[in-house]
């Protein structure tokens, strides 16, 4: 048991520990209300008032719901075809013996260990000759590619745990493969299923790197590329960087508030022994 | 399935399901991944204008990056800077979240808002965690300065990444800030495996909490150690994106805060400033980082699987 005075230490350093992660987030949302004056004369007030001029400036002014849009198409196709060709692999590797089944499992978890931005150059002439630089569905293929170790690790483990009587009862009932597959297996799976879809879709949300080197054109960027040009062009007025950087933040803290518990789990799956 | 093969007998149609299940995976993979990294090795030894090869070149581009002034010059000074990065965070970083889990693991009342609060910025992209601090460590705006002016220590108040002695320990330090939610739950989740009776008895038997957390649980959490450390490293030299945000991409002031991923990008892609770039040297960068990363790791995951105990 801990003496009174070592818990009191400890709450006291976790508060300041939360005040050192929170603080700044707090003064991030509350400058995207203060106007640049305000900002440079008085940085640790409340904004004068709630005034939404900035927001008004990211909204009207820059393509913030385009890049928004082409974020949310991005990973959601990306997501929805490595969960697809990942999960039917990690059935296959999971509820059947066949000669390989080893082989193949070990060639995809060796992704787990490649940093696959050194591989960008090839990537990069790969998909010019498909013409799909400058291209949303480029970027697709490459993120669903890159999350398919990850989900196939996480999905075969799953899988295997599921008791063999199920199937065998199914089977006796005269199920097919497919029924079997899609009406018994997947139904159960999908806690796993949201495990590693935010294990991938949070970092290809965030993703800078495949966009920068990818995309070209501004009608095809997405949010942290795009916000990389209207830090650009309003770099003199703090209110509206501000508000951009609050709105980009939006979505994703929003989601998280409500769903801490799948997004630590996710997140840190692979990395914690489960 | 059956009723799209009506007529195949039941010995062919089992591999043939199996396959079907396998193909777009492995198309993916192959496809995006496995392709790309061969490609890599087998560009490096090419010489290239533009996006076209134009002659073999043996290891020229090797020679060039390893031995050649200024490249290699540049060279040694990006790493220079990835091992200080690594070391540092596993300091700064991961020797914060040790602690930080220890008493998270106590269960002390708001123990899940604290773990809220910690993992908050691990969820944030590094372009908005990049510009916000970017903004906070402005000499004369910034949120950092006017804290120090504005409790008296005015004198200590600088331009945090405008000069090279502080540029890249400014970026350590936020990224330390960024990610310390990260192992911090690892440790966490290692520890809450311990159990309880083991630190209980210690207790009885008059361990300290220092002893304790030496003896019992330092050597217990090994796994989770093994991990963060490997994913420490791993995120160590593919650093890319927080020092693009924050410096730009030569590393500035005077390349203090250049590291490989920079390095990287402008010989493969150029710069805004000089548009010069180079496949073959890029892919040469890439496949010695590549190298490295995945031998040191080999390497390090073998010695330290060692000190782990199975519980």
């Amino acid at each position: 048991m801990l003496k009174p005075w070592q818990a009191a230490l400890y709450q006291a350093l976790l508060v300041m520990t939360s005040l050192v992660m929170l603080y700044p987030v707090a003064v991030m949302v509350l400058s995207a209300f203060k106007t640049t004056g305000e900002i440079y004369a008085s940085p640790f007030a409340l904004p004068e008032s709630f005034a939404l001029r900035n927001l008004a400036t990211i909204w009207h002014e820059t393509r913030f719901l385009a890049y928004l849009g082409n974020s949310l198409l991005v990973t959601a196709t990306s997501i929805a075809l490595m969960l697809a060709a990942g999960t039917l692999a990690a059935y296959a590797l999971a509820r059947y013996a066949f000669r390989g089944n080893e082989a193949i499992y070990l060639f995809f978890l060796a992704g787990l260990m490649v940093p696959l931005k050194l591989a960008v150059i090839p990537l990069f002439i790969e998909l010019r000759a498909l013409g799909l630089i400058d291209n949303r569905l480029g970027l697709v293929l490459v993120y669903a590619a890159m999350g398919l170790p990850s989900t196939v690790f996480i999905m075969t483990g799953f899988l295997r745990t599921i008791p063999a009587e199920l199937e065998e009862a199914a089977r006796i009932d005269g199920a097919g493969e497919g029924r079997i597959l899609f009406r018994i297996m997947l139904p159960l799976s999908r806690p796993a299923l949201v495990i590693a879809g935010i294990h991938n879709a949070v970092p290809i949300w965030n993703d800078f790197f495949f966009p920068l080197v990818l995309i070209q054109s501004d009608h095809a960027k997405t949010l942290p590329q795009g916000l990389t040009v209207f830090m650009g062009e309003y770099s003199t007025d703090w209110g509206v960087l501000f508000a951009g950087l609050t709105l980009s933040a939006l979505p994703l803290t929003l989601i998280y508030v409500a769903l801490s518990r799948q997004f630590i789990a996710g997140l840190t799956s692979g990395a914690v022994k489960g | 399935m059956g009723a799209f093969m009506p007529n195949m007998s039941p010995r062919l149609r089992r591999p043939l399901w199996i396959a079907l299940l396998l193909t777009p995976a492995l198309l993916l993979m192959i496809g995006f991944v496995t392709l790309p990294i061969l490609s890599a090795f087998v560009y490096a030894f090419y010489k290239w204008q533009g996006l076209a090869r134009i002659g073999f070149a043996g290891f020229e581009n090797f020679r060039l990056i390893l031995f050649q002034p200024p490249f290699s010059t540049w060279t040694y000074n990006a790493f220079f800077h990835n091992l200080i990065v690594f070391v540092s965070l596993m300091v700064v970083q991961n020797g914060t979240a040790f602690f930080l889990a220890w008493m998270l693991s106590k269960g002390l009342r708001l123990h899940r808002f604290h773990q809220v609060s910690l993992f908050l910025p691990v969820i944030l992209s590094t372009v908005i965690i990049g510009f916000l601090w970017k903004l906070f460590l402005n000499p004369l705006f910034g949120l950092v300065n006017q804290t120090l002016v504005a409790i008296g220590l005015a004198s200590w108040a600088q331009p945090w990444l405008g000069q090279p002695s502080t540029a890249l320990a400014s970026l350590i330090v936020v990224n330390a800030w960024h990610w310390v939610g990260f192992p911090t739950l690892v440790y966490l989740a290692a520890m809450q495996r311990i159990p309880r009776e083991i630190l209980e008895s210690a207790e009885i038997d008059g361990a300290g909490e220092w002893t304790r957390i030496r003896r019992i649980v330092w050597p217990l959490v090994a796994p989770a150690t093994t991990i963060v450390v490997i994913l420490t490293f791993i995120g160590s030299f593919n650093w890319f994106e927080l020092p693009y945000i924050m410096s730009g991409l030569e590393g500035p002031p005077f390349h203090s805060t250049d590291v490989l991923g920079l390095y990287f990008y402008r010989t493969a892609f150029g710069t805004v400033s000089a548009a010069l770039q180079d496949f073959g040297r890029g892919s040469a960068l890439a496949v010695l980082i590549f190298l490295f990363i995945l031998c040191i790791s080999a390497w390090w995951v073998r010695i330290l699987r060692r000190r782990e105990i199975d519980l």
